[in-house]
């Protein structure tokens, strides 16, 4: 078996493989396994489990521990925070999540599938798949010299940007307003600091999810990360969105970077590494045909992202081992094609993988056609609550009325009910 | 404090290829159709910037998220990945 590219979903599929003692070879673009590899940097202990139960004892690179969840709402100058933190994710639910650093992580999952019995070769770009007369897949070339490779079955585990998905069609290209464009800075405090900045234990850990004005109008999401000894912060937008906006990502981290509610968590930190990776924004409807003869697509290389809960790298894993699976099922048959693989279909539809992914299948449309999340709605929330909280004498009243008119006077009644109730639709 | 881009990028650790693994295929397309030019806002790592009325590819800097590829309004670059070892290596990721 050859594996194309060594993530989440191709180490999970090889780590299965080389656990029933198939010779599987995974091939790395990289110079090391994680290498090219970034997220935002949350991972789920479930999924891993499933593959590696003992990950905890094996010395995975584990940052922190995720025991508070934070939604903001931002405008440009304040906004809401929503958070819930709970014991249960320190003790008996630890590891719900977590966060790494994929360059570490991967290398670690590596090592693991190697220890398996696996194959992992780094710096090795597949340049092209090879078929057979009758067009089926049945091996990969690379970029080494004699670099043919033949194998049963491939398993096409790129990640979400495959210049060879666009050469050889196995999947259609994304059009731009079905990704989007996130760039992610990593930035070093102290332990100490992050732990009193976070009011958190050593170890344990928080994430924010963000919307709000920080996108500049467009359709897009940021988030705060802790890692152990620094935050990862990500902001991203729909490709068409940047493009018509004429915005420059890198500015719009900076001025992220400037937001009150920002600036005074990495105060003093110092920026160690600055990245850009695409988001799947086409939900349930981009998924591509994800198996033919004689090859498999899993995690994001099949647009397996659940945007709405920032799930992706579980699906990754969760998928890869489903692949695996279904592969051991066509080794076992010695019938490698389309047909024989249809167990990875199943197993897909009968996990949460497609059930969530369906049942989300809309969201991703609504806030592409309701630009108002991130830019009028923000606005006069927080002008609300600064109404609001502000003690000048007005009564309540008067306050609300003009607050009222003022939502009327940037939404119309009607446009409003629309957005909940389309939002409501979009996720229930 | 803002940092500028080239700050961003002198953070990372590249091993940079003596042949680019970006194209654009046909500059014409770029001076005479595309009046937006979008791949010099999108571009995260600023690699397509003007020279007079050219667009110059600075590859060395890639980030290798294939925005260029997809979001070019005319398709008009070619884009694959460094070598196998090359480009951008990821410290922390």
């Amino acid at each position: 078996m050859v594996i194309v590219g060594a993530g989440p979903a191709g180490i999970s599929a090889a780590c299965v493989l080389a656990k029933k003692g198939v010779k599987t070879v995974v091939l790395e673009r990289g110079e090391y396994p994680g290498s090219k590899n970034i997220s935002g940097g949350v991972l789920y202990g479930h999924d891993l489990a499933q593959i590696l139960p003992d990950f905890g004892a094996q010395n995975c690179p584990i940052e922190r521990n995720i025991v508070e969840s934070r939604l903001w709402f931002l405008s440009k100058d304040g906004g809401y925070s929503l958070s819930y933190r709970d014991k249960i994710f320190t003790q008996e639910r630890k590891h719900n999540v977590f966060t790494v650093g994929r360059a570490k992580f991967d290398r670690w999952f590596a090592e693991q599938a190697k220890r398996l019995g696996a194959l992992v070769v780094g710096g090795t770009v597949v340049t092209d798949l090879l078929r057979d007369e009758q067009n089926r897949i049945v091996g990969v070339q690379t970029d080494r010299e004699d670099g043919d490779l033949r194998a049963k079955l491939v398993l096409l585990a790129d990640g979400i940007n495959s210049p060879l998905a666009s050469k050889t069609g196995f999947r259609p290209e994304p059009e731009p307003h079905q990704v989007a464009l996130a760039v992610k800075e990593v930035i070093e405090l102290s332990e100490g600091q992050i732990q009193e900045r976070f009011n958190v234990e050593p170890g344990s850990g928080v994430t924010i999810e963000i919307i709000g004005e920080v996108t500049k109008g467009m359709n897009g999401v940021s988030v705060i990360y802790t890692n152990r000894k620094s935050l990862s912060l990500c902001i991203g937008a729909n490709l068409s969105d940047l493009a018509k906006h004429k915005v420059k990502p890198y500015e719009m981290m900076e001025d992220f970077k400037e937001h009150p509610m920002v600036a005074s968590l990495i105060q003093g930190g110092k920026p160690t590494e600055y990245m850009a990776h695409w988001l799947s924004e086409g939900g349930y409807e981009a998924i591509p045909q994800l198996c033919g003869d004689g090859y498999i697509i899993a995690g994001d290389s099949g647009m397996l992202f659940n945007a709405l809960h920032r799930e992706g790298s579980n699906l990754a894993m969760t998928s890869g081992r489903f692949a695996a699976e279904a592969m051991l099922e066509a080794l076992e048959k010695g019938d490698f094609s389309r047909s024989s693989l249809q167990g990875y279909i199943s197993r897909l539809q009968n996990s949460y993988i497609f059930k969530d992914l369906k049942k989300y299948r809309r969201f991703g449309h609504f806030l592409e056609t309701h630009s108002e999340l991130f830019t009028s709605l923000p606005e006069w929330a927080s002008q609300a609550a600064r109404e609001i909280l502000t003690v000048n004498g007005v009564p309540k009243k008067e306050k609300q009325k003009i607050l009222w008119n003022q939502l009327r006077a940037k939404i119309p009644l009607m446009r409003l009910l629309r957005i909940f109730w389309n939002g409501w639709k979009s996720v229930r | 404090m803002r940092m500028k881009i080239e700050d961003k990028l002198f953070l990372d650790r590249f091993r940079v290829d003596e042949d680019s693994h970006l194209r654009i295929i046909d500059g014409a397309i770029c001076r005479e159709k595309c009046p937006d030019q979008p791949c010099l806002y999108f571009c995260p790592a600023n690699v397509y910037r003007l020279e007079k009325d050219r667009i110059i590819v600075a590859y060395e800097g890639c980030l290798e998220c294939g925005s260029c590829r997809i979001g070019c309004p005319h398709l008009n670059i070619e884009w694959r990945f460094p070598k196998g070892g090359y480009g951008i290596s990821h410290k922390f990721g």
